[in-house]
């Protein structure tokens, strides 16, 4: 039998993962991706949630998640396309000129 | 608008309220409008009215004499105890209780001055037409000119001490503009300035003494405060007599505020006979013989007069006998001779008459004096080195005649004016009584001979002995339009003295505003024969010093007394050590305080928060993953907070 305890831990595994990839991972797509796992990590922990006791508020927003999370995509990339064209990479650590 | 009277609430006479002005005294106010008039068309008219505005200029004064004869006239008509007329011209100020009409006073101390205001004022208008005739900024001068006989009347006529301070300021603003009428010129500015300052401390006294005198009686008028002073105490009087006093040291030159009528010299000569010698410098008499109700009521008032006069007589002739300059040594002797005016003054009742007498005589013999320096100085090329003059005797009879009429006056020969004026005053110094009657008494004495010494002495350097001009100056007589007002004031010279003085008139005239004296002497007193005496030796003195033998060009070291009194009895180096450098100290210590400590902490907050936010800056390294992290522990933090406080 999967206990909702699996469901969370699973959730906690891949939330790690999404934040480790985050913040060690220099790519931006990668970071995008990771951001998502980070996402899905939360759905699934809503899903869990909703799931054991019986109401549908965690789905519904698991759906606005999905939907929000969709927006940021697009126009996350479209910024990426952007400095991709400009400085010719898709490094984070390159695009630091807002500092100090 | 109708005067009340209350005659019989208040013991002094000067506390009645006057009676409504009528028929000519009505239109009192142009007295004020003429010379406002001729000032506003001078000075705001500009170049236009340069080629007649000198024509306006003498004809406002003369007007305004005129109108102040027509007003004599019709107050000698009343009888002696109804002759004090007001009249209100507008609301002055009025706010709830605050109510200060402006009101005109025409009463007997106002028309004397009324009249010597105008009166002289006109003669020295005329005089300056001649003596300015070659100065391109001449209609400027008459505008000032104006503008300073508006002030000086205001001042004599108001009803109330805030009127009479308008006055007051207005005329310090027009000397202020003729001293340094020649501001090109260094030392005129300089001493324009120095004469506004010194002013602004005796005014800052008589500010304070109305706003004690609003605070205590409620009024400014004179009505108001003579009628309440009875009321006051003894402290509160005292303080309004000695804050007055210091408001008259200011305008009239006296110790300690003398140092600028020295300097003021540096304006044209009208102005110097004008204004620093006639008229403005004497307000200080006026104020205290104005005030005479406040005085009477304090002793400790009175006798600082009284002191203040007696020894401004002696510093102001002690300078006089040092100076070369004529001008100058004819400034120490106008200080010398308010000296004696205030000294009278401080004597109460037994002196008032007496200062307004030698304040009306001097007013004539020393404004023809400084004419007559003005016409010399004139035909000298602007030369005020007596040491430079020498032998014009012949050169110029009349300003020579002239100007030994009213030397003869002012040193107090009989028959002329200062016999009459002066000799009451030290007589009336002596009977004052007590160690403070003989002090009093034996400086006006002392001063007497001085005087004598240094008249004879500006007499022979200026007009006898050897020529000592230079090559280039031919002096000839004034022209008529110089020469007439000078012997107008001669004729003032010889008789004015005696006409106020013999058969009481003055003191009968003068009576019901200031009071009568105690005891009458006669004209004849054994005071008045040792002045005479003392006089004499002071002219042989000077004669021997200065008509036997010859007069160098060049000063000659001089004494101890000679070399202080050169500089002033060293006025400006004491003004300068007590007051000048203690406030430059304390100008710089403010200063460093307002820069170390004041700014000092300010600056230092602020490059407090300025260095740790430099630093702090640092944390935005532009890096999004270290931001990512610092969000991440934020949040882990956050939880991990919300965690434990809730278990």
């Amino acid at each position: 039998m999967v206990s909702p305890a699996h469901f969370i831990a699973l959730a906690v595994i891949l939330f790690v993962i999404g934040a480790v990839g985050v913040l060690v991972r220099r790519n931006a797509i990668v970071v995008f991706m990771c951001v998502e796992l980070m996402l899905n990590a939360c759905n699934l922990a809503f899903v869990a949630f909703a799931r054991m006791h019986g109401a549908l508020d965690g789905q519904v927003i698991a759906f606005f998640v999905m939907v929000v999370a969709a927006a940021e995509v697009v126009v996350g990339l479209a910024i990426l396309t952007a400095i991709f064209r400009a400085r010719r990479s898709a490094s984070v650590d390159d695009a630091n000129l807002m500092k100090y | 608008m109708t005067g009340s009277v209350h005659a019989a609430l208040v013991p002094h006479a000067a506390a009645i309220a006057s009676l409504h002005a009528t028929g000519i005294q009505d239109a009192a106010g142009l007295l004020l409008a003429f010379p406002l008039l001729g000032a506003a068309i001078l000075l705001l008219g500009g170049k236009r009215t340069n080629s007649w505005g000198h024509l306006v200029g003498v004809a406002m004064p003369v007007l305004a004499f005129a109108y102040g004869l027509a007003a004599f006239v019709q107050m000698l008509g009343y009888p002696a105890a109804q002759r004090s007329r007001e009249l209100i011209l507008y609301q002055f100020i009025n706010v709830g209780r605050f109510q200060i009409p402006m009101g005109l006073r025409l009463d007997q101390l106002s028309i004397c001055f009324v009249l010597l205001i105008t009166g002289v004022g006109s003669l020295i208008h005329i005089f300056a037409v001649g003596y300015m005739s070659h100065d391109p900024e001449r209609r400027r001068f008459f505008g000032y000119m104006n503008l300073f006989l508006a002030a000086m009347l205001l001042l004599v006529l108001a009803n109330n001490y805030l009127g009479l301070y308008a006055g007051w300021e207005g005329v310090g603003l027009a000397s202020y503009l003729l001293i340094g009428f020649w501001q090109y010129k260094p030392a005129a500015a300089v001493a324009a300035k120095k004469a506004f300052i010194a002013n602004r401390v005796g005014d800052a006294g008589l500010s304070l003494a109305i706003m004690l005198m609003f605070a205590q009686f409620g009024s400014v008028t004179f009505t108001g405060v003579f009628g309440a002073v009875h009321s006051a105490s003894h402290g509160i009087v005292l303080a309004i007599g000695l804050l007055l006093l210091l408001g008259a040291c200011g305008k009239s030159a006296q110790v300690p505020l003398q140092s600028w009528l020295l300097d003021a010299m540096e304006g044209p000569t009208p102005v110097s006979a004008l204004i620093h010698a006639a008229t403005m410098v004497t307000a200080g008499v006026y104020l205290i013989v104005r005030s005479a109700p406040i005085f009477d009521l304090s002793p400790g008032a009175r006798l600082a007069v009284a002191i203040v006069g007696a020894v401004t007589l002696l510093w102001g002739a002690i300078i006089g006998c040092a100076k070369d300059d004529v001008k100058k040594a004819l400034a120490g002797s106008t200080m010398s001779q308010i000296g004696y005016m205030m000294l009278a003054a401080g004597l109460g009742p037994a002196g008032y008459v007496f200062a307004i007498a030698h304040l009306l005589a001097h007013g004539f013999f020393k404004a023809g004096l400084f004419l007559g320096a003005g016409s010399v100085k004139h035909e000298m090329n602007d030369e005020v080195d007596m040491r430079r003059f020498g032998g014009l005797a012949i050169a110029m009879p009349i300003t020579f005649v002239t100007f030994t009429l009213a030397y003869l006056a002012i040193i107090g020969v009989p028959p002329f004016s200062g016999f009459f004026t002066k000799d009451p005053i030290i007589d009336a110094a002596f009977a004052h009584g007590g160690t403070s009657g003989a002090l009093l008494g034996t400086a006006a004495l002392l001063g007497a001979g001085i005087t004598a010494f240094y008249m004879t002495r500006v007499m022979l350097m200026t007009f006898f002995g050897e020529r000592r001009w230079d090559e280039n100056v031919h002096p000839h007589e004034a022209p008529p339009i110089m020469t007439a007002p000078m012997i107008v004031l001669a004729i003032g010279s010889v008789g004015a003295g005696g006409f106020l003085i013999l058969a009481n008139r003055l003191l009968n005239f003068l009576g019901p505003v200031t009071g009568v004296p105690p005891v009458l002497r006669g004209i004849w007193t054994p005071v008045g024969g040792a002045s005479l005496g003392l006089v004499v030796v002071g002219a042989a003195i000077a004669w021997v010093l200065y008509g036997r033998r010859e007069v160098p060009v060049t000063a000659p070291a001089g004494n101890l007394v000679t070399v202080a009194a050169r500089k002033d009895l060293y006025g400006d180096a004491i003004n300068e050590g007590l007051l000048m450098r203690p406030g430059q100290w304390l100008t710089r210590l403010s200063v460093y305080f307002d820069n170390r400590g004041v700014d000092g902490l300010v600056n230092t907050v602020a490059a407090a928060f300025g260095g740790s936010s430099g630093r702090m800056r640092k944390v935005q390294t532009g890096f999004v993953r270290s931001y990512a992290l610092s969000m991440l522990v934020g949040a882990v933090l956050l939880v991990g907070t919300f965690l434990l406080v809730r278990l």
